[in-house]
Formats: C-alpha cells, structure tokens, sequence
C-alpha cells in the first residue's frame, strides 16, 4: 500500500469557549488546516470527526453545515480519550485503503469544569467515597502508586513531570497556560488525590484540531510534498485481559502492545524518536509512560525525569507542547492536536520551543475503558 | 421499603443466616477470578464455564490513593485502596482504621474485608445498605 501524509494540519488555542458550539469550535480547526495546505472543503472526499461529549449528536454533519454541506460521507467517532486519534487512524486508514485521495480528520471537544470521573449512578447509592474513588485523579494516583510500589518512584518525581510540561507551555501560545510552575509551587498546591495535586492533573479545555490526510500521489499532484508529513505507524489496540482490570484500568499493557506495534510497522525503535507527546493526562501517567514508550528500562522512569532527559534539550524531549497538564486537554482533539504539535516540529516550524533536527516524532493517547492510539511520523523525504 | 439492608453492590451478597460476603466467578478453563456473576471468560473466552465462588474476607493492599478532592457531601480525607483477596480477585474499596498519610500507609499491608452500614447513604426509597471496608489486619 502507498503511504498517507499529512498535508495540512493545525489546531485553535485551546481554552474556554462556552459561548460557541462545538460545531463552530470544530469548524475552526477544519478550516485552519486547509488553509495549512491551500484546499477547501470541496477538495476534501471524506470527514472523521472525533468528539465525545455529543458523541450521538453528528457532530461531523453540523461542522459540515457551518463550512460547505458537500455531500461527503462523514464517520463520527467516539473513543474516550483516544477519540481524536481515533478519527484520525480511521482518515488515514481510508487513504491507505484507496477509497480517497485526501480526507480532513478533526477532533473537537467542550468541557465543562471540575473533576471526571466517579459518577456511574445506577441503581441504589453513590459508591463514590464509599467503594474508594472512581475519579480519574483517584484513578492515575492509583496506577502511580502502583509505580511507587515496584521502583519507588517519589511524589516529588512526579511533580517534576508537572513543572516541566508547565515550563514548555510558556513558548507555546496555543497552550491554555503560558506560567512557569516550580516545584515547590507544584508539590505545595491543593492535593485533588495523593499523589496528584491540583497542578498535576490536566486541564479541562475547549479545543479542536484538524488534519488534511492525501495519498502520496495526490500530495504529489497538489505540490505539497514539501510540508508533508508521512504517516510512518498507525496503531489502535484495546486493552488485554488483566488480573485487576476490574477495578484498575490499566493503562500499561494496552500502551506496550501499542507501542510494539507502532515500532515495528514504522521500522523504527525508540532511540530514533526525536520528539513524543504522550497522554499526560496526570503527572504520575507521564512517568508510566517513559516506560510504556521503551524510552528507559522498566524502573527507570524516575531517574529520567530527575536527569532532565525528557526536557526541551533533553535526550528525548517529551510534551514540549506543555502536554495535556497545560496545553490542555480537549478529551476528542486531543489525538489530532498531538499530531499537529509533533507535525510542526517535523517542519522546524514550532519556534522556541523547536526540538532541533527532529526528523521522526510519535503521539500517543490513552482512554480509558480503554484504547490507546500510538502514531509515529516523520517528515516527507 | 426492605425491612432489612440491600447490598451496596450486587456481588456482595447477604445470605439470610451467616455472614454477607463477596462473591465472584472463576473460570473452569483458565482459571481467572471475576467479581460477581457472568456467562463468559474475558480472559480466554471460554463460554458457560463460569464456576460461583465466594471471594476471602483476607487479602493485602496493592495500591491505593489518598482522596482530598471529591464531590459535595463526600468526607474527605480517605483512602481509596486496591486489595488483592486471598485465592483471588481484586476489590477496591475504603481502607479504613488508618491515618491517610502515605507513611502510615504500606503496600501489601494485610487487610480484612469488613461489612458494615454504607455511611449512612440511603437511596430514593429510604432503604439502608451494606457495603464493605477494608481494615488494617491486627494479628
């Protein structure tokens, strides 16, 4: 099979919105990623829209109703957090199948405040605070302190995941933060769930971003190859049967089987990554992560973060969009803001917080429940 | 309204003389443990193999959380704990009779399943329930 680029792609400054749609917030990053690559609408076969919170409610159709009802097919798609690399693997997967020459994939999410998680009310009581906690800031302290129970990871290790995101998003002005958080202030800030306190868990966020996906040939034809981006690995699992899963998600063994995958399809291992946005969606995920990714040996997440090897001029810098921690985290355009970060960094286009020479990035995003989707991509010879 | 408590959730059961308990199922093919009833085996997907077993009222923390940020009506601080039962299957609950502090707290701690009022909660109807707790085991 031929290989897909991404040709055009982009993102909105993410932050509170509540006076727009979601089909407008959408429409925004559709069409700033076709201007990113001279199209409209009308160039455009199919649509993969990715959203959670109306996940019944067509969204694709309704950005469709605000940017030109051309009569395409549009999938919506719904997959927890992995909702927007979701739509994106399936606009990638219908150009690698030959179906269309070039597809537009957007994610877009609105979120209201406050934490997620802990409800399911069905019948009877709340279990919430009687049956332990079910909030995602209880749920990734949890699997962090699993992390603290094999290798000792610190409450001050995973804070140190949260001043480094924090320090990234100050050179990127589509964070929804741009303030440098020290450690102190970090550790020192309102605990949500031991050990993640209030600046350890990501931000709720409105946001969207978009990508335009052409075969190689259609790149080829429009002239775009020169800002394309080859779409190396696509990769999608759900979660393997596991002893706890019950009563805790695992975010590891979904996130590792990805990742072989990924790498052997792009023909790439870990130390030819130049640049990675995980799914910090808490500081103590972050850390699993560097594991997860095979950035270190099992155990030696803790040391990473400690020796800076994941920072901006770090050995494999991680998140330096300010991740999901301060750049903000739109659940459904999430996936695709990823790909938009790494993309620009594949074009020496992100400025000062540029990863110098990066020649192949991944992205990668977990939902629980659960799906992990892993993307490697490099620049277009 | 029942004249008696309801269970907090439908695998912890309360058997009319003797104490409540919690039950699982275990699958005959490969042996997983799972909370509660079902029909098949998510493990290896062995269909109607399922065997009832009543879960131990004995096991040991594996991981857990501190909670100081719930929803209203909520208290706070708790500990919110995965345990591990003895023979298998894995529950999470309150871990109670401890100070919610990470050095008071050790993994693989011994602790015992305990049944008690659900803290008051009462559903639309009146009805009280029973819920479990885990409590440090003292030898």
């Amino acid at each position: 099979m031929a290989d897909a680029y991404v040709v055009g792609v982009d993102m909105i400054k993410f932050g509170r919105f509540p006076e727009k749609s979601v089909p407008q917030l959408g429409s925004e990053a559709a069409l700033l990623a076709l201007d990113d690559c001279g199209l409209t609408i009308h160039d455009m076969q199919a649509l993969y829209c990715g959203n959670l919170g109306q996940a019944s409610g067509m969204v694709g159709q309704r950005i469709l109703q605000e940017i030109g009802q051309t009569g395409i097919p549009v999938v919506n798609v719904a997959n927890a957090c992995a909702t927007g690399a979701t739509a994106f693997r399936e606009a990638w997967a219908s150009v690698k199948a030959d179906l269309y020459d070039v597809v537009l994939a957007v994610g877009v999410e609105q979120m209201g405040r406050g934490l997620l998680g802990g409800g399911g009310g069905s019948r009877g009581i709340s279990k919430e605070g009687l049956l332990g906690s079910g909030t995602m800031p209880s749920v990734f302290a949890e699997a962090g302190m699993e992390h603290t129970r094999q290798y000792g990871t610190t409450f001050e290790q995973f804070a140190k995941v949260s001043v480094k995101n924090h320090h990234h998003s100050t050179m990127n002005a589509k964070a929804m933060y741009q303030i440098e958080t020290p450690l102190e202030t970090v550790m020192n800030a309102e605990m949500i769930s031991y050990p993640n306190t209030k600046l350890m868990c990501s931000v709720n966020v409105d946001g969207s971003a978009a990508a335009v996906i052409a075969s190689e040939r259609k790149a080829r034809e429009l002239g775009l190859m020169d800002r394309a981006i080859k779409v190396r690995a696509s990769v999608l699992t759900s979660d393997p049967w596991q002893e706890r899963d019950l009563v805790m998600p695992d975010v590891n063994t979904c996130t590792r089987k990805a990742a072989a995958a990924a790498y052997e399809m792009a023909g790439v291992g870990p130390d030819d990554i130049d640049l990675i946005e995980l799914h910090d969606c808490f500081a103590t995920a972050e850390i699993l992560h560097y594991e997860n990714l095979g950035l270190c040996e099992d155990g030696e997440a803790g040391r990473l973060i400690d020796d800076g090897e994941v920072a901006l001029g770090g050995r494999i810098p991680v998140n330096v969009s300010g991740g999901l921690l301060s750049k903000g985290h739109p659940l459904g355009a999430t996936g695709i803001a990823n790909i938009y970060e790494v993309s620009t960094h594949l074009r020496g286009a992100a400025g000062q917080r540029q990863v110098e020479g990066a020649r192949i990035g991944l992205t990668h995003v977990i939902g629980l429940g659960s799906a992990c989707g892993i993307h490697i991509l490099e620049k277009a010879a | 309204m029942a004249d008696r408590p309801l269970p907090a959730v439908s695998h912890l059961k309360i058997p009319d003389e003797g104490d409540p308990y919690l039950e699982g199922s275990r699958c005959g093919v490969c042996g997983a443990t799972f909370l509660g009833a079902r029909h098949n085996c998510s493990k290896c997907g062995a269909r109607g193999k399922m065997q009832t077993v009543q879960l131990s009222n004995k096991g040991e923390l594996y991981s857990y959380c501190i909670v100081h940020r719930s929803f209203p009506g909520i208290d706070v601080p708790y500990v919110s704990a995965i345990v591990d039962l003895e023979g298998g299957g894995t529950v999470k609950g309150n871990l109670i009779d401890v100070e919610p502090d990470p050095a008071k707290i050790d993994f693989g701690m011994p602790v015992d399943v305990v049944y008690d009022d659900a803290l008051g909660r009462k559903d639309a109807d009146g009805n009280s329930y029973l819920s479990y707790f885990f409590k440090p085991r003292t030898q």
